[in-house]
């Protein structure tokens, strides 16, 4: 029997607002444990919420960007459930009515385009952490709580690891063009929880399905779903029953493991929160918040090949991430030589990248010096070759590449009375070559300006080179 | 006049004319607490030497100027669930024992910023929830009236401190009558403003769609002044209203000539003691005298108000109390075993039975399965009564009920029956789902002895008229600043 693959995907997205949700704590990550907390996100007595405006605006442009409708009637709600990284004891997030509705997001996997479909976008705040370091019980970290989120819930539309992948990857581009969430992955920015269930190919009907929560890397999205697919084909196979259930995945084992089930599960009581007014938008907010989007990744790549005429690969390569095409948008607005400068980005920028484990986002190479670089190469101030060598200094040392160039002496000799020079002493050390040339071997040509190269460590423009040669062999024929 | 016997305003004159100083007012009233607070219990924790101090240095202080504004010296009561920094704040539970809480409520910010003197901090019914102040997990508050009735509540320390010249005016809190009830059952006055008119920042919630901070005050004229101070938006608010301030004593004393005052039946059926009948229609034809026009009007749905208050307050209650779990501050159980057995034990050992009562019902009534029948109903319920309201508005300026259906009944009578005891907000309660403003004020005794409370009712924000029309009852009928038994003997 044949079996088919159904993901849904609920993806958790931290909102790069400044200060938290309800209070006005910074939302930075990465500080001591506590200091990012007030009354209000700690759920004192008698505290009460204010919603920052700008995760309303951020949801707004989050849902525009994938498609959604956004509602002009929202609200909050309270989903109550005990747990110590939860102060108040519930979090309050969206329900009903949740901000944006029915979007969707075009795939291509081997050469197939797909729409997944957006379910709903809604807000809510993150938890704290527990950390479980002593023996004499956990400890809670509240400074996460507050921070924003919003929650995207896909139709189960996905059917392979693959696509689940691509979805989600495409989801990440987008959102980090809009500019509301950095989504750091390595940084809880962006999680992924999957819903997975197994049905004959062909069927109308979908399984029972299991999900599986806080899946931090595309790398463990592919291998949990591959894990859990095969795991409920096998079952299936041996014609057992799935079991609605919450599944935990261990990234280090490779396996998931039953969490609860759905008699276990939560019941969340939910009901509107009574401490904040609902969301109300009007048209005119919507309007100026499209308005305020960013090019997406689509429209930009489009527009790179008719703009730019660069290949639709190159245009695919430099707007799938936000942080490459906007470097490379503000090189070719110094230089204008977008073929040049895209080989440049896709050739010889990613090793460095590798060799130094830097991400794209934290390129030690500013537009200006990379567009100096070129510049160099063009006017054959350098060669290409030794351009290479500059870039991997500008990457190491952070000095502009003319400055390089000077203090390392790497420019190409051009003066023609030193190279004239240098030239007269080797010709005269090669009487072998005047002989060849003279028997009719034009091959002697080349090798002394291999000679010449030499002596100049590369530095020599071969073209004067081979001008002046040619002009101090002719003294000896 | 002994100085505590006078009103707010009179004694702000004679502070204004200089004829006594904020620390004479300030010891008059704390004598008066030494000789009556013993027996009558309202206040959970006294702050009167900081109260002193800051008497004597305001003293100095005006020495060089006049004071800023009427509430400046005068010794206030604020109820125990409204948080003041660096002072004990219990909401009368053991759950919050210990709790100091590290930021200030609005309305106490207000009442700092207009240089009002904090007397102490007055019992309630734990969180709120009751109506005879019995349930504070500390002490029973006893009526001035008749020390063996309750002083109703929750806000019945409140009214006591009022009532019995143990503070010149206090602030209450209101989720179904826990201001205007106690009022009524001490003789004394008490508003429940508009919800949203005072700011709910700093208010331990109880039901945060319902709850509403207002004062108790010994007059009329009291109550509009300290309105005055407390009312305004508050950004850390979000369903606090954005409206400007408002000057409550401007027409205050215009009268009730051509006031259309409505009367419905709903409000005068089964369990009204007849006593509280006859008052009410003697007020009614006080009103008629002064040139009021009364007018009968209607609801259609008024009698499934109770039942859905208790559905929407419980629902909010178990959600805004599920905070208290021993994790971080307050009470925690001594023995545990584990998170789960750490929560059980601390809400079990924490929270009195009246608390727990409404969480488990709360919880209920939001449980998958149960949730339209009784939360969602409840909402539809609360949508019917509003649009009641304002049908009825619509005929009429001021509506005027009874504000309970009896007077102050005994210590321990209604404790073992949950289900009486909360018969006693039937009148106030329909005020909170509605969100409009109500105010109670005396209108007699009856034959015990005890006050009796009428209510009067407004659309939204129909605060001024309302004081209006209470002025004018209370001025003519001589029911103003009635003195308790307990008051005179001492």
């Amino acid at each position: 029997m044949e079996y088919e693959i159904v993901i849904g995907m609920e993806i958790h997205v931290e909102l790069q607002t400044k200060s938290k949700i309800f209070c006005s704590c910074p939302t930075e990550f990465g500080q001591d444990e506590n200091t990012h907390v007030c009354p209000i996100c700690l759920g004192m007595p008698g505290v009460l919420p204010v919603l920052n405006e700008k995760v309303v605006e951020y949801a707004t442009m989050a849902g525009l960007a994938l498609n959604c409708e956004i509602a002009h009637f929202s609200k909050m709600d309270r989903k109550n459930y005990f747990y110590p990284d939860l102060p108040k004891a519930y979090q309050t997030s969206q329900f009903d009515l949740p901000i944006c509705t029915g979007g969707l997001v075009e795939i291509e996997v081997d050469g197939v385009k797909k729409d997944i479909g957006i379910t709903r976008i809604h807000i809510e705040e993150d938890a704290g952490k527990l950390l479980h370091e002593s023996a004499d019980g956990s400890l809670v970290d509240v400074n996460r709580c507050g921070v924003p989120l919003i929650e995207i819930v896909t139709e189960p539309d996905m059917r392979s690891a693959e696509e689940a992948r691509v979805f989600a990857e495409k989801v990440r581009n987008i959102l980090e063009y809009t500019g509301v969430s950095d989504c750091k992955m390595q940084e809880g920015s962006m999680r992924f929880d999957v819903n997975l269930s197994i049905m004959e190919k062909g069927a109308k009907e979908y399984g029972t399905r299991t999900e599986m929560k806080n899946l931090n890397s595309f790398r463990s999205l592919v291998r949990a779903v591959a894990y859990e697919s095969k795991r409920q084909i096998i079952e299936l196979k041996k014609g057992h029953r799935i079991i609605q259930e919450t599944r935990k995945w261990d990234d280090t084992k490779g396996v998931s493991s039953s969490l609860r089930s759905k008699e276990e599960a939560h019941d969340y009581r939910y009901f509107p929160e009574p401490d904040l007014v609902p969301i109300v938008l009007d048209e005119a907010y919507i309007e100026a918040m499209k308005k305020a989007l960013p090019e997406l990744p689509e429209a930009k790549k489009t527009r790179y090949i008719e703009e730019y005429q660069l290949p639709e690969y190159d245009a695919g390569v430099l707007t799938a991430s936000g942080v490459t095409a906007r470097f490379f948008e503000e090189t070719v607005a110094l230089y204008n030589e977008p073929k040049q400068i895209s080989n440049w980005l896709m050739v010889e920028v990613p090793p460095l990248l590798k060799e130094l484990e830097l991400s794209m986002e934290e390129i030690p190479l500013k537009p200006t010096q990379l567009a100096e670089l070129l510049e160099l190469v063009k006017d054959g101030t350098i060669s290409g070759s030794i351009g290479k060598k500059v870039l991997s200094d500008v990457f190491k040392t952070g000095q502009n590449p003319k400055v390089i160039v000077e203090k390392e002496g790497l420019a190409q000799m051009s003066d023609t009375g030193e190279l004239e020079g240098i030239i007269e002493e080797i010709v005269k050390n090669q009487p072998k070559s005047i002989e060849d040339i003279k028997a009719g071997n034009e091959k002697a040509y080349g090798f002394l300006t291999g000679q010449v190269m030499k002596a100049t460590k590369g530095q020599a423009n071969p073209q004067v080179a081979n001008e002046i040669i040619r002009k101090v062999v002719a003294k000896y024929l | 006049m002994a100085l505590t016997k006078k009103t707010l305003h009179e004694i702000s004159d004679l502070l204004n004319k200089k004829e006594v100083t904020v620390q004479e007012v300030t010891q008059s009233v704390i004598d008066q607490i030494d000789a009556v607070e013993n027996k009558t219990q309202a206040y959970l924790k006294l702050e009167t030497e900081q109260a002193l101090e800051t008497a004597r240095t305001l003293d100095e202080t005006l020495k060089s100027r006049d004071r800023k504004n009427v509430l400046e010296g005068i010794p206030y009561g604020l109820k125990d669930n409204m948080c003041t920094k660096g002072i004990l704040t219990t909401c009368a539970s053991k759950m919050l024992y210990n709790f100091i809480p590290p930021y200030d409520a609005h309305v106490y910010e207000r009442l700092m910023v207009d240089g009002g003197i904090l007397l102490g901090k007055t019992n309630m019914d734990e969180f709120a929830m009751g109506s005879s102040t019995e349930n504070s997990a500390y002490q029973v508050t006893k009526n001035p009236w008749d020390l063996s009735k309750v002083p109703g509540g929750s806000s019945g320390g409140s009214a006591v401190a009022v009532a019995a010249d143990m503070a010149y005016f206090s602030l209450g809190s209101d989720t179904g009558g826990s201001i205007r009830q106690p009022a009524s059952f001490c003789g004394v006055v008490g508003l429940k403003p508009t919800y949203g008119l005072v700011s709910r920042y700093g208010l331990v919630a109880f039901a945060s769609s319902l709850d509403q901070i207002g004062p108790f005050t010994k007059d009329v004229e009291d109550c509009a002044l300290v309105l005055n101070a407390i009312a305004g938006h508050d950004k850390k608010d979000s369903t606090s209203l954005n409206i400007d301030k408002k000057d409550y004593t401007v027409g205050l004393k215009d009268g009730v000539k051509g006031m259309k005052i409505g009367v419905a039946k709903a409000f005068f059926g089964q369990g009204l003691l007849p006593e509280v009948r006859q008052k009410l229609e003697e007020a009614i034809a006080l009103y008629k005298e002064m040139g009021a026009e009364i007018v009968d009007v209607s609801f259609e749905y008024l009698d499934y108000a109770l039942s859905a208050y208790y559905m929407i307050s419980s629902a909010e209650a178990s959600s805004n109390l599920a905070r208290y779990d021993g994790i971080r501050y307050g009470f925690r159980a001594e023995e545990f075993d584990g998170l789960v057995d750490l929560y059980r034990k601390t809400r079990s050992q924490g929270f009195g039975s009246e608390v727990k009562r409404r969480i488990m019902l709360g919880t209920y009534a939001l449980s998958s399965g149960y949730y339209d029948a009784y939360y969602k109903k409840a909402m539809q319920v609360r949508t019917l009564i509003k649009t009641d309201f304002d049908e009825v508005f619509k005929n009429c300026d001021v509506l005027l009920t009874p504000t309970s259906p009896t007077t102050a009944f005994g210590i321990g009578e209604k404790t073992s029956n949950p289900l009486e005891m909360y018969l006693s907000d039937i009148y106030t309660v329909p005020v909170n789902i509605a969100g409009i403003p109500g105010i109670s004020i005396p209108c007699g005794l009856d034959q015990q002895g005890l006050p009796i409370g009428m209510q009067l009712l407004g659309s939204v924000l129909s605060e001024e008229k309302l004081l209006q029309a209470a002025w004018a009852f209370e001025n003519e009928s001589g029911y103003k600043n009635m003195k308790a038994p307990l008051g005179e003997e001492a």
